[in-house]
């Protein structure tokens, strides 16, 4: 890449990763203790019996507390974008800005009002106007979230624009098929019903807390049984949606596919990796060495949830990058050369259409810009050399997605045994089942990290999938500046959280008595 | 007058809302020391936006950008 410093690319992905990991230790317990308090106080008016009021008022101080030091927190990825990757917000300006403008107002308007409404409210307001303040402070969190997913998702499958060569931005032709884009509504139900387990794990150990101390028992009790509720209906449909996410990767991002299984070679009726290590052996897709040490797998069960199909075929990485296989679509896949070619004519063709503008030559410009439109759909894969650096990184995303995966796997049991014994009033009793509940807490966080970590590692090396790489994104600004100003955040977000916690942990050993 | 009125109450709700708080107040410390860093510091001194602060328009900045875009092809 011409005089562009490759620790920059790297400083900044970092930088752009650590803010949004910090980021997102807040907002999944925003959207699942949100749920919680809502139902807890929606039982509250229903009985009008007071353990649940107190039990709201509860989990409602520790969602502000969560709140007050999450918010705004994802304000500073916009600075980023602004400031490290000024040639991509400038190309998807149009697309972009709308979703995060919007997400914005529904966040300063309805939060912000209803918030007040649910914390000064209690004894102004009547009951029913109070609980519907608390839905609606939720509902208006969830919303944001909604915005923010929806210009993800059309990271991973860009649709709905059209690129200007005039403005060299990407234009908004069809809002619609943006905001219903099969990625976007997956990746939303997928992320917020993620974010009711991590809610349901977070009230659950902290209940189970309280009865292993014997103190507020009855509170507790009732907190476990609508955590457990939640958490195993919130899980089972997290799995649900996860098959949806891993059926859209497989349409839209075969490389993700195949590098979340490790997959080198396709065939047809392929089985799943249930649980394999990786071979640190294997170092490129072009040697023939096993990709695997070991590995369990469920038979034609990638074929299935790739394409619903157990006779189907999935593509690996060589495969990708060979082409020649026929996609799902029913068209054949290029190779990485035939895309890599016409990117380079895409890009030569946005020169070409300069000059010819510069001239005021209108039939040429008129060719060039057909001739850009024609091979707008490979324009990123212009920027890149080698077939290797389509390939993210393996182990990272292949462990991630496993481990992922496995913890949800666990919370369905632990929330169903949770829910049995809970049923026939013996958990008091089972202090054993008790202190796992309350290790299961940061398992949560851990696997909401790290279905983060699938989806934006394994879509590397693209910043907009097949559109813009990383390279071509990044501003040029130094990255001695990237760096200090990396620290600078992991300082004020580590400060944040210390802050959190301590303050978290001081109103749990208070405990809900005096609320 | 009515209006009046519900400005007064509105007034009343926040004031006494804010006054009631215990942790609040600490978290409200927290969150607009959390502003001030974010804003006017990380912001103004760190994150200028790096097209608006070198391009004194749009067509500058589209030009830019294209020049990046063309120039950075292998």
């Amino acid at each position: 890449m011409n005089g562009l410093d490759a620790s920059l690319v790297d400083w900044s992905r970092a930088q752009f990763a650590m803010t949004a990991m910090y980021h997102w230790l807040f907002v999944p317990l925003t959207l699942g203790l949100g749920l919680i308090m809502c139902i807890m106080e929606s039982l509250y008016v229903k009985t009008g019996n007071e353990e649940w009021k107190k039990a709201t008022k509860f989990w409602m101080t520790l969602f502000g507390v969560n709140f007050a030091i999450g918010v705004a927190t994802g304000i500073i990825m916009e600075f980023e974008f602004g400031t490290n990757w000024s040639n991509y917000s400038w190309f998807v300006g149009d697309i972009f800005g709308a979703p995060l403008a919007i997400e914005a107002i529904i966040a300063f308007f309805m939060e912000a009002t209803f918030i007040s409404l649910m914390f000064f409210g209690w004894k102004k307001v009547s009951k029913g106007f109070h609980l519907a303040s608390t839905w609606l402070t939720v509902i208006g969190a969830t919303i944001s979230a909604l915005w923010i997913l929806v210009a993800n998702a059309w990271m991973q499958y860009p649709v709905g624009m059209e690129f200007n060569p005039d403005t060299v931005r990407n234009e908004m032709i069809d809002f619609w098929s943006i905001l219903l884009s099969p990625v976007a509504l997956n990746k939303f139900f997928h992320t917020v019903i993620s974010s009711w387990v991590l809610g349901s794990l977070f009230v659950l150990g902290v209940s189970s807390w309280y009865i292993l101390k014997k103190r507020d028992t009855g509170f507790a009790l009732k907190s476990i049984k609508v955590a457990s509720i939640v958490g195993l209906v919130a899980t089972l449909l997290t799995a649900y949606t996860g098959d949806g996410s891993a059926f859209n990767v497989a349409q839209r991002q075969p490389m993700k596919l195949a590098v979340m299984e490790g997959l080198y070679e396709g065939k047809s009726n392929i089985g799943l990796v249930a649980f394999g290590i990786l071979n640190p052996a294997k170092k490129s897709y072009k040697d023939s060495i096993n990709p695997y040490l070991f590995k369990i797998e469920i038979p034609s069960m990638l074929s299935l949830l790739a394409n619903r199909d157990i006779n189907s075929y999935v593509p690996g990485i060589k495969n990708i990058l060979n082409g020649g296989y026929k996609m799902p679509n029913g068209t054949i896949a290029l190779s990485f050369d035939e895309k890599h070619l016409r990117g380079k004519a895409a890009i030569q063709s946005l020169a070409d259409y300069q000059k010819a503008v510069q001239a005021k030559d209108t039939a040429a410009a008129k060719t060039h810009k057909e001739a850009l439109k024609a091979n707008y759909a490979q324009f990123g894969y212009g920027y890149i050399d080698k077939p290797e650096k389509m390939i993210p990184n393996i182990p990272t995303v292949f462990y991630s997605f496993r481990i992922m995966v496995m913890l949800g796997f666990y919370f369905i049991a632990l929330f169903g045994v949770v829910l049995f014994f809970s049923s026939k009033k013996k958990i008091e009793e089972m202090k054993w089942l008790l202190r796992i509940c309350l290790w299961s807490i940061p398992l949560g966080y851990v696997a909401s990290q790290l279905g983060w970590v699938v989806a934006e590692v394994g879509r590397q090396p693209w910043a907009i999938q097949d559109v813009l790489p990383l390279n071509a994104a990044i501003s040029h600004v130094s990255s001695g500046s990237v760096m200090i100003t990396f620290f600078l955040f992991l300082t004020l977000f580590s400060a944040l959280l210390v802050a959190e916690i301590r303050i978290m942990l001081k109103q749990i050993k208070e405990g809900p008595s005096e609320k | 007058m009515k209006s009046p009125l519900f400005i007064n109450k509105l007034i009343s709700f926040y004031t006494e809302g804010f006054r009631a708080m215990t942790v609040g107040k600490t978290l409200w410390f927290i969150v607009l020391l959390k502003l001030f860093i974010m804003f006017a510091v990380l912001k103004l001194f760190f994150f200028p936006n790096y097209l608006k602060t070198n391009f004194k328009d749009d067509a500058s900045r589209a030009n830019h950008v294209r020049q990046e875009l063309i120039n950075k092809t292998n």
